[in-house]
Order: structure tokens, then C-alpha cells, then sequence
């Protein structure tokens, strides 16, 4: 049911762990349904240095949160903005129709954790 | 699949190697149509009257007339349920069930719903389990039906389906009981149950997928569901799956001969695997009653992690098992058998259930005790509910 990449995140998701003291945190999701992607992002002149997931979540959860952390990082926060969930499902070689919706949110989250960095740092 | 460690035999099991010797003469040598009239097709016709015989023996109906061949658990339920109510529609309208029924049950109880039937779900308590009370409030005058599973396919609870009886006999309500997961595992016989409809499913005791009986008691008549030819007395119509019904016959003949032997060992190794997890794994809750539950049936909910994602990684390592979170029922919510249960929608994600057979070993359930919490701790240190309840600093909402 999933691809060779989703089952290689799976199984050795990149960036797995929390930065105590991220320029910004997003998360997305909830119990309910099964999911909770939390993104921790550290920025450097305008740009990702540093990123981490914690994930709760079926296989497509944690495989989209690996691969979002690592298509994102190094690049700017214009950039990371412009990745969607769907990119992120592309970039595994696709996910099963029914985990479109509840199981890829990771960009969702990333973009919170901009948004969260945003706020903090209006200047 | 030599190192196969399959720990899923509530969703199927493999056939016997008697069963299928005992199938394969019907598929190429005794392949005759049993409704003709010509001798091989009479002597085919006498070896599924030897069948249909054997079956109703061993399930305590009173006649071989009894026992509907059919095409599984599925068809046996529908069958059930949806010709007793269409029969009985004039007599009332009101048909009664549980929460936690398998869905062949809850979807065909919500079809009739949706012809104009009324319909009430029993709850069930923390283990799953009906309270008999509940039922006898439950009934009204124009109560039809009652249909309630013999034991769980979840979480392996042990259904009170004798008492339930006892309130419906003197009602004259009919009572059916889905003993899909039960046939074969407990010793089960309609009498005793004092039940009027019995569903069984061959590949839940080592025979043949794609067969299943529905025992029926003389006094009721459900509508059929498939008409056409006159087999089975007008009440299941299309040519009898004979190498499948023999099948079936020597599994259940099979299942019941070596039950005692095969329970006393699959109990003992299935307590060995409870006990192991439960004090292996902390955060770990027990789904189910204690004791009253299917002598193969271990289920469990590890806290702030997800189900699927556990299979994954057992499969990895050539465990095969289940879950009922949402991922893995193919909808949005997790099993409703556990949320029934009381448990909240985060927990039920965390089920996993294990179901032991006849083929596991020892040294099977000693890899998968090996193998378990190095997934669980693994998939907990990357959870975010785990490190919100763990450490004070880190603090969350949910």
C-alpha cells in the first residue's frame, strides 16, 4: 500500500526530535483523528539551519513529517512557504487515496512553525 | 514464509491439510452437480446430506434441516437478520443489537433502519460486554428481533448469550448470535445457547474461505435473500459449494475433536504474551474482559502511539497482527468496539491485537515479547502526546 520511499522515511525517518530553543513551533493535527505532527524550526538569516519532527501517527504521518523536514531544510522561509501538503505526498511517490487527508499535514505544520517564527520576529 | 510469526487468526487461519485433502476429490472427481438425477450426481447429493448432518450434531440443532450452507459469516448474519425482520414486519417493527457487533450485523441492523425498522444498540461496559439488564429494558412488545454476538472479533469478550435467552424465550422474541470467532474456539451448541439463529464462518476454524453455515431453528423463517433454484430447501438458492461444505464439515469436525488439547496450549501461550507485555511495556492497557474472552484473544492499547504504525514495524519483522485505529479500519475513526469500551479516540488508536492458532510456538511468542517494546519505546520517543505527558517542560494542550 505505500511506496518504497514512504516505507524508507518510515523506517529511518530523518530529523526525528525537538529543538529546545526553536525560532518557531508548529503543530497540526489532533488525537481525534489519529495524527499530530509537531515541527520545530531554528532560522538563520532568513533561512531554515535547523528542523525537527515529533510525530503521532500511522505510517503516512511520520513519512511526510521526515520528508518534509528534509526538503525544507537550508532553504528560505519563502521557499519552505510554497511546499504543500501535496508536494510532500508527491515527493514519497504518492500516498493511498485515503491518506491524503488525515495523514499529510506536515506542511500544514511547517507552516505554522513560520508563522509561529513570523510572529515572534516582526520587525 | 517459514519465518511468518502470524498472530492474526481472528481475521483468518490457514486450512488443515486434512481439510484440504478431504475438499480436493470434489473439485476434479466428484465435481457432479447435486441437484441432478443421475448416480455420481446422487452420491454427491448423499456425501452433503452426510455434511449438512455432521454439522448440525456437532453445533446442537435439532435437525439437519437446521443448517443452511452459505457463503460465509457475511451472508450468514444478512441472511439472518435482514429475513427475520422482513418476515416478522407485520408482528413489530423493532429489532435490538449491540454496539460492538461486527459490522456484518451493524450495517445490515442500518439497512433495515433505513426500510422503516427501529432499531436499539445495546452499550456494553468497560470490557466490552452486554449486560443481560440492559436487554430486558430494552424490549418492547413490538421487539421482532435480537442479535447478539457470541464473543468479540476485537477484543475476544465472552458474550452472556445463555442469559440473554432466558429473558427472550418467554418474550417468543427471535434471538440470533454471531458465533463467527466463537465456533471451533469455545464448545458451542445452539440448544444450550437457546439461541433460533447461529452464523459460523469456515475459515475461522482451519477450514476453507468463501463457506460459512447458518443455523437456523425450524420455528423461524427468514425471507431468502437469493432466489433462483431450490437448494437448501428454497432458503439459499445457487449450487452448494460442495468442496467448500465438506471442507468445512471436517474442519468443524476437526476443530471440536482437538479443542480442548489445542486451547489448554494456545491459552497457555497467549497468557504467556499477555503477562509479558503488560510488564514489559508500561502505559500498556489490556482491551477486553480478563477473563471471559476467547482463550486465543490478546488485545491491547499502547498509549501515545498509533496502531498502524506498529504493524508496520512487527511486519517488518514478519509479525503478522491487527489494529483497530482509524488507519487501518479505512475510515476516519478508530475501531468502534473500543471506543464503545470507554476509550477515548487518542487511545483506540494505540490498539494492536494479537490472535493466537494452533501453529505458534513458544519461541514465537518469546521473539515477539523481544521484539515489542524496542517498537513501542521507538515509536513513543518520537511521539509528541508522549513527550507532552512525560516531561513536565514541554507542556500541551492535548
Amino acid at each position: 500500500m505505500y511506496t518504497e520511499k514512504v516505507m524508507d522515511h518510515f523506517t529511518n525517518p530523518r530529523n526525528v526530535g525537538e529543538i529546545p530553543d526553536a525560532d518557531g513551533i508548529g503543530e497540526e493535527g489532533n488525537p481525534v483523528c489519529g495524527d499530530i505532527m509537531k515541527i520545530f524550526i531554528k532560522v538563520d538569516d532568513g533561512k531554515i539551519s535547523d528542523i525537527k519532527f515529533k510525530t503521532f501517527g500511522c505510517g503516512a504521518a511520520i513519512a511526510t513529517s521526515s520528508m518534509v523536514t528534509e526538503m525544507v531544510k537550508g532553504k528560505t522561509l519563502d521557499e519552505a512557504e510554497q511546499i504543500s501538503n501535496k508536494a510532500v505526498a508527491e515527493a514519497l511517490g504518492g500516498l493511498p487515496p485515503q491518506k491524503m487527508h488525515c495523514s499529510n499535514l506536515a506542511a500544514d505544520a511547517l507552516h505554522k512553525a513560520i508563522e509561529d517564527y513570523r510572529s515572534k520576529h516582526k520587525s | 514464509m517459514e519465518n511468518l510469526i502470524y498472530l492474526d487468526h481472528a481475521a483468518t487461519t490457514a486450512a488443515d491439510s486434512r481439510v484440504v485433502e478431504e475438499m480436493l476429490p470434489f473439485f476434479t472427481e466428484e465435481y457432479f452437480n447435486p441437484s441432478s438425477v443421475y448416480t455420481p450426481s446422487r452420491n454427491v447429493r448423499n456425501k452433503l446430506d452426510e455434511a449438512r448432518e455432521k454439522v448440525a450434531g456437532l453445533l446442537g440443532a435439532r435437525h439437519p434441516n437446521e443448517v443452511v450452507f452459505t457463503s460465509g459469516g457475511t451472508e450468514s448474519d444478512n441472511y439472518f437478520i435482514k429475513g427475520t425482520a422482513w418476515a416478522l414486519k407485520e408482528k413489530g417493527r423493532h429489532i435490538i443489537t449491540s454496539v460492538v457487533e461486527h459490522h456484518a450485523v451493524l450495517h445490515a441492523f442500518g439497512n433495515l433502519e433505513r426500510q422503516g425498522f427501529e432499531t436499539t444498540y445495546l452499550p456494553v461496559d468497560r470490557y466490552g460486554m452486554v449486560n443481560p439488564e440492559d436487554l430486558e429494558k430494552a424490549v418492547r412488545p413490538d421487539t421482532i428481533l435480537v442479535s447478539i454476538m457470541t464473543a468479540n472479533n476485537e477484543v475476544g469478550t465472552i458474550m452472556p448469550i445463555k442469559e440473554m435467552s432466558e429473558i427472550l424465550k418467554p418474550r417468543g422474541i427471535v434471538f440470533h448470535t454471531d458465533a463467527v470467532q466463537a465456533v471451533g474456539s469455545l464448545d458451542i451448541n445452539m440448544q444450550d445457547l437457546g439461541v433460533d439463529g447461529l452464523s459460523l464462518s469456515a475459515h475461522k476454524f482451519y477450514g476453507p474461505k468463501g463457506v460459512g453455515a447458518l443455523l437456523i431453528r425450524k420455528t423461524v423463517k427468514p425471507v431468502p435473500l437469493l432466489h433462483g433454484g431450490s437448494q437448501e430447501r428454497h432458503r439459499r438458492a445457487g449450487t452448494e459449494n460442495v468442496p467448500g461444505i465438506m471442507g468445512m464439515a471436517k474442519a468443524l469436525e476437526l476443530a471440536i475433536a482437538e479443542r480442548e488439547e489445542r486451547n489448554r496450549e494456545i491459552t497457555r501461550l497467549r497468557d504467556m504474551l499477555i503477562k509479558g507485555i503488560m510488564e514489559k511495556i508500561p502505559d500498556t492497557i489490556l482491551t477486553g474482559h480478563p477473563e471471559k474472552r476467547l482463550p486465543n484473544s490478546a488485545s491491547f492499547c499502547f498509549r501515545y502511539v498509533e496502531g498502524e504504525s506498529i504493524l508496520l514495524m512487527l511486519d517488518m519483522q514478519h509479525v503478522a497482527a491487527s489494529s483497530g485505529s482509524a488507519c487501518t479500519s479505512g475510515s476516519l475513526n478508530p475501531s468502534h468496539v473500543l471506543l464503545s469500551m470507554g476509550l477515548p479516540h487518542e487511545i483506540a488508536h494505540g490498539s494492536v491485537r494479537l490472535t493466537l492458532g494452533k501453529e505458534n510456538t513458544e519461541d514465537q511468542i518469546k521473539k515477539v515479547l523481544e521484539m515489542l517494546p524496542p517498537i513501542i519505546k521507538r515509536l513513543r520517543d518520537m511521539s509528541p502526546l508522549y513527550a507532552a505527558e512525560k516531561s513536565p517542560t514541554v507542556k500541551e494542550a492535548c
